[in-house]
């Protein structure tokens, strides 16, 4: 075996092949490499999963995807930090599926969502780059007989300035090649940062803006055929009758492949194929679903939500505190299934093989995505090879793998490539939705206007269940009451459950967060009927409560000062707060709105602190908290997914409506310098702006909104 | 066979009358910079400019495009005003996933064309048939200033 891969190596050394040959060393253990390199080959230097140093340059492996986030420039960042590289001097690859190397160790699989990434790589992507370097300075200080605290590095050169020897890591790496791992790596201090917390360019960004970049949907091979396809509008439907005839007869359609609940015409191009489905004129038997409408989901929520579920947290008796109090409130919330709606279209490309197949798609989870290929065709998951894409958006739409598992099942029998597109139709119609939400909450404040009792139970579908079974364990979901049971504020008693209920006919799966999400605009709205019944400013409210949570405090206070909290409104305006601990970050969130002369909501200002630690990029963090605050405050504006006869109702964005910039508020964002670990920064902003929203409005109507999205009929 | 002028370079084309410039752009000739978001001219993902006037190519059918001139995101970095908003979105990270960007470009090209000092208003009345699902509107609106004369 051994023998086998050194003599393939020698064969492709000088190849255009060589490149995938030495991914081949990724792979070899040390022991076999430093039995390479003592062979004398040439050979690449890869110290461990994330640095790779050969012929080509410096290649630093992602084991996070670019869905859009900057992770790919953050990640390099955090390694080239300690390799004492610049940016510049670096390509980056997207990890292969092997979760060995590249599991999310907060995720448990080789994933990228639920805003870990940073906090995951913070350490071992600063080690990994940490440990090539004291090898490489290693190596170069043997060879001049000096000792390696003598040399420094600088932009990749390694200088050993007593002597005035120098060398730069590209020629160093073939004599690194042989060294064994460093045992002691230590990092550098905050304070010898010299990349990290700077605003880098991004290095995934030139490319997008000349149309050079190939997303998964702009995949294309010799002889590949293009293909759409068309499901059963109501889960569990599958084909009744349908024209293939007609189809065949589109010009440019070569192939019709189906499923029991799924057809695709492949043709020439995707002209072809769209008008080929439209020839089939598919017919649906709609199965056991066709009754399920919004209104009969809500009813079984509603009953559900009666009985106590599974405790989450039952501190001090929370019931009889808010038996005993002067002030008690209580209410209902609802948060509506939501699309994702990346605007990059489900798609992945094919070449499926007699024994083998390579794909080609733009995935959040690419050993799910491999083994729902193998799966499908019946091979070994190490004989499909996947080449993941970068990402038109995913919003966690891309952590599902059910589009390259109907793919591959349609196409099993095609030897050709095909490249399946989903019609923007189809993938509203067919997403894997953020659950509908059920929440009973209710409070006591006594004479004072103390919190002194809250109780929270969420009802809904099991996101964890479903994805990770693993992680749902006695009934709870983790996620499903992130931030409804623990929030900022100091408690004196809360009692949180969870009512685990699975709406008939839909699949649910992860958002732009989905736990803290919806819990965020639920407290956050709750709070502020707590402060408005007992009389009290909504900023002093919460500050009295955050005398435990100085970072909550931070955040608060900087919002409240540059949003100028405590000025007069001008009539028809309104000012909303809401804070939040989610993802591991303190934000705190204040909207202005204006209601206008024809009682439309108009987003005037969003006004954002946010303390997520130490900072890997601030223009990423900037970037991440304006795009997740307007893509928050348009879901909640606009968006719903709701069913009839078991059929999604909304189909494109015609019928689900994206903020547009004319509807978008000026953004100012405010990062709060702290020392603390990363926190993650991805979903942080979008769990931010529906309470602030509702309390905005709240502020300028007296209007309580408690259920999304907002009607414009509230105002 | 027809001649189609793209970018400046001239192309023979033997499709349908009624086939969207989209798919001819993407599928038949491998120009993939224009992106399909949404086929019903919603999102403006795939503006392109049809003698310099932007239009949704998943709504203009090629009998309506042949002898105009088309330019796509390929080719608007070789104008004067194309460079310089490619350039500015790259000064002011405008970009996240990118995959609307081509579009942005192309109407943001488009306005700059026929008006060098937009207001927000301006800005407003010629972006909003663009949907940027990542939310870069703050600074979409910052870049178009920045490149105001």
């Amino acid at each position: 075996m051994i023998e086998n891969l050194v003599s393939r190596r020698n064969f492709l050394k000088g190849t255009a092949l060589a490149t995938a040959g030495l991914v081949l060393a990724v792979q070899l253990p040390d022991t076999v490499r430093r039995a390479v390199a003592a062979a004398g080959d040439q050979q690449s230097f890869v110290p461990n999963a994330f640095v790779k140093i050969d012929g080509d340059g410096i290649t630093l492996i992602m084991p996070h995807t670019e869905i859009g986030q900057g992770i790919y420039t953050s990640s390099a960042m955090l390694m080239a930090e300690e390799l004492e590289l610049d940016l510049d001097q670096v390509k980056v690859e997207a990890a292969p599926p092997d979760i060995s190397k590249y599991m999310d160790p907060i995720l448990y699989d080789q994933a990228t969502g639920g805003s870990t990434s940073t906090r995951s790589d913070w350490m071992r992507l600063r080690e990994a780059g940490a440990a090539a370097r004291i090898m490489l300075v290693e190596a170069a200080a043997e060879g001049w007989s000096v000792p390696p605290g003598e040399c420094r590095v600088a932009q990749g050169v390694i200088y050993h300035d007593a002597s005035g020897k120098s060398a730069a890591y590209i020629d160093i790496a073939p004599h690194a090649a042989s060294r064994q791992v460093p045992k002691e790596i230590r990092l550098k201090e905050p304070s010898q940062f010299r990349l990290i917390g700077t605003k880098a360019k991004r290095i995934d960004t030139p490319a997008k803006v000349n149309g050079s970049l190939v997303y998964g949907i702009d995949t294309r091979l010799p002889g590949m055929g293009y293909a759409t396809l068309v499901m059963a509008p109501v889960k569990g439907g599958r084909i009744a009758r349908m024209d293939e005839a007609a189809a065949k007869a589109v010009r440019g359609v070569r192939d019709i492949v189906r499923m029991d609940d799924a057809v695709a015409v492949i043709g020439d191009h995707m002209w072809a194929a769209k008008q080929g489905v439209d020839a089939l004129g598919v017919e649906w038997d709609h199965g056991p679903n066709s009754s399920v409408t919004n209104a009969s989901i809500v009813m079984d929520m509603h009953e559900v939500s009666m009985k106590q579920g599974v405790v989450i947290r039952d501190q001090n008796d929370a019931r009889s505190a808010i038996d005993k109090a002067k002030t008690k409130l209580d209410a209902i919330y609802h948060s509506p299934f939501l699309s994702h709606s990346p605007l990059e279209p489900l798609n992945c490309t094919l070449h499926i093989g007699d024994d083998n197949a390579v794909l080609w798609v733009g995935t959040q989870v690419p050993v799910r995505a491999q083994k729902a290929v193998a799966d499908a065709i019946g091979v070994p998951p190490e004989k499909v090879t996947v080449n993941n894409q970068l990402m038109g958006g995913a919003f966690g739409r891309r952590l599902d793998v059910d589009s390259i598992e109907i793919a591959a099942r349609l196409l099993k029998d095609i030897r050709y490539p095909v490249k399946v597109v989903w019609t923007r139709e189809q993938d509203m119609t067919h997403d894997f939705y953020r659950p509908y939400y059920y929440d009973r909450v209710a409070a006591g404040l006594d004479d004072s206007g103390r919190l002194v009792g809250r109780t929270h139970r969420v009802t809904g579908s099991s996101v964890f269940a479903r994805w990770a079974p693993a992680a749902f364990i006695n009934g709870v979901d983790p996620d499903a009451v992130d931030c409804a049971a623990e929030t900022p504020y100091d408690e004196a008693a809360v009692l949180a459950d969870y009512v685990r209920h699975e709406p008939a006919g839909v699949t649910t799966s992860w958002w732009r967060g989905v736990g803290a999400t919806h819990n965020v605009f639920v407290v956050e709205s709750f709070v502020d009927e707590m402060a408005h019944a007992t009389g009290q400013d909504p900023l002093e409210f919460r500050r009295r409560m955050l005398t435990k949570n100085p970072r909550g405090l931070g955040v608060l206070n900087v919002a409240a000062e540059k949003a100028g909290w405590g000025e007069m409104l001008p009539p028809g305006r309104g000012r909303g707060i809401s804070l939040q601990f989610a993802f591991g970050s303190y934000l705190a969130h204040i909207l202005d709105i204006e209601i206008t002369s024809k009682r439309q909501i108009k987003l005037v200002r969003s006004v954002i602190a946010v303390d997520c630690g130490i900072v890997i990029n601030p223009d990423t963090v900037r970037a991440q908290m304006e795009g997740g605050v307007l893509f928050g405050l348009g879901t909640a504006m606009f968006n719903e997914v709701t069913f009839t006869n078991g059929a999604v109702d909304q189909s494109n964005f015609d019928t689900y409506r994206i903020l547009r910039i004319n509807e978008s508020p000026k953004v100012d964002v405010y990062q709060v310098e702290s020392g603390e670990k990363p926190g993650g920064v991805g979903e942080a902003g979008t769990a931010a702006a529906a309470g602030a929203l509702a309390n905005a409005i709240f502020s300028a109507t007296g209007k309580r909104i408690r259920s999304l999205p907002l009607s414009q009929a509230a105002v | 066979m027809k001649q189609v002028t793209i970018n400046g370079i001239v192309h023979d084309v033997e499709v349908s009358d009624d086939m969207p410039l989209l798919w001819v752009l993407r599928d038949v000739l491998g120009m993939t910079g224009t992106k399909y978001g949404c086929g019903i001219a919603q999102c403006g993902a795939c503006t392109v400019h049809l003698d310099g006037v932007p239009v949704r190519a998943c709504q203009t059918t090629m009998d309506s495009v042949y002898g105009q001139p088309v330019t796509t995101i390929e080719g608007i970095g070789d104008t004067l005003v194309g460079a310089k908003v490619q350039a500015a979105w790259l000064e002011k990270e405008v970009v996240q996933c990118g995959y609307c960007q081509s579009g942005q470009i192309m109407s943001a090209a488009a306005l700059l064309s026929e008006n060098p000092r937009p207001t927000d208003t301006d800005i407003d009345d010629a972006m909003a048939g663009n949907i940027c699902r990542c939310g870069t509107y703050v600074r979409i609106r910052e870049a178009i200033h920045s490149i105001a004369v």
